[in-house]
């Protein structure tokens, strides 16, 4: 058994590449991975007095954000079109080899985007107080986004990537103005803080913050805790509503 | 779903074809037995395997050929075949190995890293059938395997189809060209409306088809169908080109009478063929009686 859960592991990865080569060129994928973020913190920098230091988290955790969820809700529609889903699903592997695969690209394009922001925040003299707290939470944090990516895909059962795309644009964009991005969360109103605390982006945010700027609004433990049973939660949820609707697809 | 209760065996190693008009539910089939549909209900095992239970070992020992051309366009024939190849576990010695075989035989390899989306449909054709035996599988589901593609193309896959069954791979094919099942098949199931209307080997299926065995002939002037269809025992005339075919159980009987007719009609009889019924007769019968 143990051998068929490895197996089935090292055929994710087969996945992965084969994403890797398809996807991340895809003009949605660059649209919303790397142009969108890109101009929507370039309008909240422009004309505002603001140090480096509280820039960088912000720019960090939207590019993780943006990058890791780009990839995830493109690949079942595109494939559904395709007509590879049906190759794949003809294949010995099963639905969440697939989906795990889904998620190692997309967790991968999010990790190595997310090291710009890093590397533009040591260029200007930022200073990263916390390195490993930030490695550990761009890496946990991808992850937990990538699975969210394919949650967005989940339902309903499409095979047009540009509905999808859309779709998830809905839930994204709110999702980045509760996370503490473009204000810190100690100054979000009270019904504020009660919205961002449902938003998983805020905990990275806020490890981003401690990493950086050292101080965090909540405990760091929390913060991993959520993005742990937030990635969790999105995964099984993703790959359980994937099983129900994949008949739907072919 | 189009099928409806179908139940056959197919023999290891035997080339089994699986026949019908459009819709007829062979498609969907092929489908539920290489686990992309789920049945309603109902059971199927391969190999000894249930395909639904035990899924990932069915698949495992299939190559599988779709009626859709489903490689992917965006990465190259090798990439293709490599990816494959890590679908099925196969080690990456032997991928790369199998993956150059192929590409070689089927005559892909000097195009082996150009995007699959510059590919001609026939060379698509021969792309989906290297992925389908990157895995050297027991059994090859084929969908309408040479559907759409040049008389070259049609034969070559169609001998490669017959060297992979001498070679021991049991192969279940679908068509709705009766002559490739003819030349290809041990055994032919042949389905209308999601139910098998019947199964046997080409020949006897041709045999048993009483009704259907013809006379052909011409005259030396034009004759109607209609008189032809007159004369004793004939249960049907039907042009063909220049000449008639006129159906009855016995043809040996109606040849005396054909003959008095063209006497009494001072017709000459230029040519004059008895035939046993097509297997293209059988299935339309077949397919109108069911």
């Amino acid at each position: 058994m143990e051998n068929l859960y490895w197996e089935q592991f090292k055929r994710s990865f087969a996945i992965m590449k084969k994403n890797i080569r398809i996807y991340y060129s895809k003009g949605p994928v660059v649209i919303f991975g790397l142009i969108t973020p890109f101009f929507l913190f370039l309008s909240f920098y422009i004309g505002r007095n603001m140090p480096a230091e509280a820039l960088i988290p912000g720019l960090l955790g939207m590019t993780a954000f943006f990058t890791a969820t780009s990839v995830g809700p493109a690949i079942v529609p595109w494939e559904a079109r395709a007509k590879t889903l049906e190759r794949l699903i003809s294949s010995p592997i099963s639905v969440w080899t697939i989906f795990l695969g889904d998620v190692l690209s997309s967790f991968l394009f999010g990790v190595v985007v997310s090291i710009f922001p890093v590397i533009v925040g040591l260029f200007i003299g930022v200073q990263i107080v916390n390195p490993w707290i930030l490695g550990f939470g761009i890496i946990l944090a991808t992850f937990c986004f990538a699975s969210f990516s394919i949650l967005l895909s989940a339902y309903p059962p499409t095979d047009t990537p540009a509905g999808v795309m859309m779709l998830s644009s809905m839930i994204k964009f709110p999702l980045v103005f509760i996370s503490g991005i473009f204000i810190p969360i100690e100054e979000l109103p009270g019904w504020g803080k009660v919205l961002s605390s449902i938003s998983p982006l805020t905990y990275f945010t806020d490890l981003a913050r401690y990493s950086i700027q050292g101080n965090s609004y909540y405990p760091i433990a929390l913060n991993f805790t959520v993005l742990v049973v937030a990635t969790i939660i999105f995964l099984v949820t993703a790959i359980k509503i994937h099983e129900r609707t994949m008949q739907k697809r072919l | 779903m189009a099928v409806d209760h179908v139940s056959f065996q197919v023999q290891k190693g035997e080339l089994f074809g699986f026949l019908g008009p459009n819709a007829a539910g062979k498609t969907t089939t092929i489908r539920m037995l290489t686990g992309v549909i789920k049945p309603d209900e109902g059971t199927a095992s391969i190999f000894g395997y249930d395909i639904l239970r035990e899924g990932l070992k069915t698949r495992q020992l299939m190559g599988i050929v779709p009626e859709m051309a489903n490689a992917y366009v965006d990465l190259s024939a090798w990439n293709n075949l490599i990816l494959i190849g890590e679908l099925y576990g196969v080690p990456k010695g032997l991928r790369q190995e199998r993956a150059t075989k192929l590409l070689k035989e089927f005559g892909l390899y000097e195009r082996r890293n150009h995007l699959v989306k510059g590919y001609s449909r026939g060379m698509k054709q021969k792309l989906l059938l290297c992925m389908a035996l990157i895995n050297e599988p027991q059994i090859l589901f084929l969908d309408e395997p040479t559907s759409g593609l040049d008389v070259e193309s049609q034969r070559m896959i169609k001998d490669m189809i017959r060297d992979f069954n001498k070679n021991g791979t049991t192969v279940f094919l679908t068509t709705h060209n009766m002559e490739e099942a003819n030349q290809l098949c041990d055994r032919i199931a042949i389905i209308n409306h999601g139910k098998i209307a019947a199964i046997d080997s080409p020949e006897k299926l041709r045999l048993r088809s009483s009704g259907l065995q013809s006379i052909e002939v011409s005259f030396d002037k034009t004759v109607s169908v209609e008189d032809l269809s007159k004369v004793q025992d004939v249960k049907e005339a039907r042009k063909t080109g220049d000449k008639v075919r006129l159906y009855a159980d016995e043809p040996s009987i109606v040849l005396d009478n054909l003959i008095d007719f063209a006497r009494s009609k001072r017709l000459k009889i230029i040519s004059l063929n008895t035939l046993a019924p097509t297997l293209e007769d059988v299935f339309l019968k077949l397919v109108k009686e069911s």
